[in-house]
């Protein structure tokens, strides 16, 4: 009976072993299981491979605007007047909703005005979903409400931008954000 | 089942089977139910919401064997469901205005719960359960939507996948996931119906055990008084509540029909006949009668609280609005089930649904001007109701005297308007 009582007490710890070892492997086992399943979710190979898109420009007049697709989501491109890049470049950064520049092509920490927003002044480039909940603004199309600050308005919620794409006036939290770009030739962009 | 089964194989191939398998013995004890004998037509929506989760289903399954869930052929694939498969257009009408009268039917489910009192102990799972099932429900019509394609179907799913980028640092992830892109896409159209299809089974499931809990706490029943002697109180499901429920059923497809029939596109969006274009937003994106409520509480938001944005405070709220229903037994502090003999929660209550009402139809107008007032109002009172005037309420209120059962509430007048039968019943 003493030996009995005697491997009784010796054997939880061995058991004990067996069991974290046990699911230790399940856990783990699960944790395969999920990473795939989950994952499968995320943007795929295809998706991923049309980040790159290279625009011309030559044929865009000045005070004129083109909408082009990127990644799924639209880019507005427009080429401004030397009245327009003189009204936003004067605009202080005091009257602006969203003081960061949210270029992807120059530091986060960057400030809003206008020469952060844009790599040529002529050329204001800005992917066309509102900050708000994602619309696409009005404005690049010929006789399209432009808003307030002339730029774009969005008809959803009613957000404004002016021509350098930033927020104005409205509920959208932040700038429209410059997508990363450069011009590979005299009038011609490659985005992302 | 949380009464005595009565039921007897009546024959040899009854008598095997119940030993092996005993799933008659479960239809009848099922059938057999003691049911309070005063349930009133309030109590129906329960068996016509289960008629609509079968109608949908069926509907459904039928229409995924025409429809193509890709980008370029989903909103022809709808075309040619309503133009060329036969009796295409009626499946199609059917399943789309289903879906609206599933919501009618689980609003007014829901409300009767609430004026009853049908959450509070010992039914809290019933309606957790049941909130659950509005929250699945809620999920798979917006993904349903989405699939054919429309205007109205790409930027609902544009405007509410965004809805989650506006939580900081998890926000950006959880999209991109749901989208499988930077934007709506084909990924997200697939993905869409996949779970759309899924779903619906989840529901059924979480339906089954709505039900299960409910038999085992028993129905309330609009005394709120619980059954005291089963003789007296209760009726069988079968054929009382059977027929009545049948009946029920029968006068609400009448209204469906009537949708169906006559008026099939008068609870949908014009624009969702415009294939979906990523870049051109229609000029007032509205989401389906259903979910206007909680659409104006969304933009009620137009402020922003301390760190939180204006458009994290609206998502915050829009969530909130459904995550109190789930605090809701435990908000209510008042001993008395029924509104019927809590007359000050009655009025509060009268107050509810005409704010409800009125945050649907301020959902459908443009978020400008004093609009946008009307809807902070109406949220602040949504709120209010259930985060205070519900747990105030049961500390002051007076409320009036209960019958002492079932039975005495039937045979015994205690209200004033109705006629006392007892003498003529007994």
């Amino acid at each position: 009976m003493s030996a009995t009582s005697k491997t009784q007490e010796a054997e939880p710890t061995r058991r004990d072993f067996i069991h974290i070892l046990a699911v230790t492997t399940a856990a783990v086992g699960a944790g395969g299981v999920v990473v795939p399943l989950v994952h499968q979710m995320n943007p795929d190979a295809s998706v991923l491979a049309l980040s790159t898109k290279e625009v011309d420009l030559s044929a865009l007049e000045v005070g004129q605007a083109i909408k082009v697709m990127w990644q799924g989501k639209p880019v507005f491109i427009r080429r401004r007047t030397a009245d327009e890049i003189k009204e936003v470049a004067a605009t202080p950064l005091s009257a602006l909703k969203d003081a960061n520049a949210r270029n992807g092509n120059i530091a986060a920490s960057a400030d809003a005005e206008d020469a952060n927003r844009v790599v040529k002044s002529d050329y204001i480039v800005v992917v066309g979903v509102c900050t708000h909940l994602g619309c696409v603004p009005l404005g690049t199309s010929q006789g399209e409400v432009r808003g307030d600050f002339g730029g774009w308005f969005c008809p959803c919620h009613g957000s404004h931008y002016d021509n350098s794409g930033r927020i104005r006036k409205g509920p959208a939290p932040e700038n429209l954000p410059v997508p990363p770009y450069q011009f590979v030739a005299d009038t011609t962009i490659r985005i992302g | 089942m949380s009464h005595p089964s009565i039921y007897k194989p009546g024959t040899a191939i009854e008598r095997w089977l119940d030993r092996r398998l005993p799933i008659v013995r479960f239809g009848a004890d099922f059938m057999d139910f003691p049911t309070p004998k005063n349930l009133n037509y309030w109590w129906t929506f329960g068996a016509i919401l289960a008629v609509c989760l079968v109608i949908q289903i069926i509907t459904g399954i039928v229409l995924a064997m025409h429809y193509t869930p890709h980008v370029d052929m989903a909103f022809a694939s709808v075309e040619h469901i309503m133009r060329d498969v036969n009796y295409g257009w009626l499946i199609r009408y059917v399943h789309a205005n289903g879906a609206s009268m599933f919501f009618l039917a689980v609003y007014i489910h829901m409300f009767r719960g609430l004026y009853y009192g049908s959450y509070k102990e010992p039914r809290e799972m019933v309606w957790i359960l049941g909130v659950v099932i509005f929250l699945l429900m809620i999920v798979t019509s917006f993904m349903g939507y989405v699939l054919p394609w429309g205007q109205m179907s790409f930027w609902a799913a544009t405007v509410i996948t965004n809805l989650f980028s506006a939580f900081p640092i998890i926000g950006e992830p959880i999209k991109t996931l749901l989208l499988g892109g930077p934007a709506v896409d084909n990924a997200t159209l697939n993905r869409f119906f996949s779970l759309h299809y899924l779903l619906p089974f989840a529901i059924f499931g979480i339906v089954a055990i709505h039900i299960w809990a409910f038999h085992t706490s028993g129905n309330n029943n609009p005394t709120g008084v619980e059954i005291k002697d089963v003789k007296k109180d209760t009726l069988a499901f079968h054929p009382y509540y059977t027929v009545k429920d049948g009946f029920a059923i029968a006068v609400f497809m009448l209204l469906f029909a009537a949708f169906v029939f006559f008026n099939p596109n008068g609870l949908g969006h014009p624009d969702n006949y415009i294939p979906a274009n990523p870049l051109v937003t229609p000029p007032h994106i509205v989401p389906e009668w259903y979910f206007l409520p909680f659409y104006a509480i969304l933009r009620a938001i137009t402020f922003d609280i301390g760190p939180i944005s204006s458009k994290l405070g609206g998502v915050i709220a829009m969530f909130g609005s459904i995550i109190v229903l789930f605090l809701l037994p435990w908000l209510d502090t008042s001993k008395v089930r029924s509104m019927r003999y809590r007359p000050v929660a009655q009025l509060w209550f009268v107050i509810f649904i005409i704010v409800c009402l009125a945050l649907g139809y301020l959902g459908g107008q443009p978020a400008e001007g004093d609009y946008v007032l009307y809807a902070q109002i109406a949220t602040a009172y949504y709120f209010a109701f259930f985060l205070i005037i519900l747990p105030l309420l049961g500390i002051f209120e007076k409320t009036k005297p209960l019958p002492k059962s079932i039975a005495d509430s039937v045979l015994k007048a205690d209200r004033p308007g109705m006629t006392p039968i007892a003498q003529a019943a007994e």
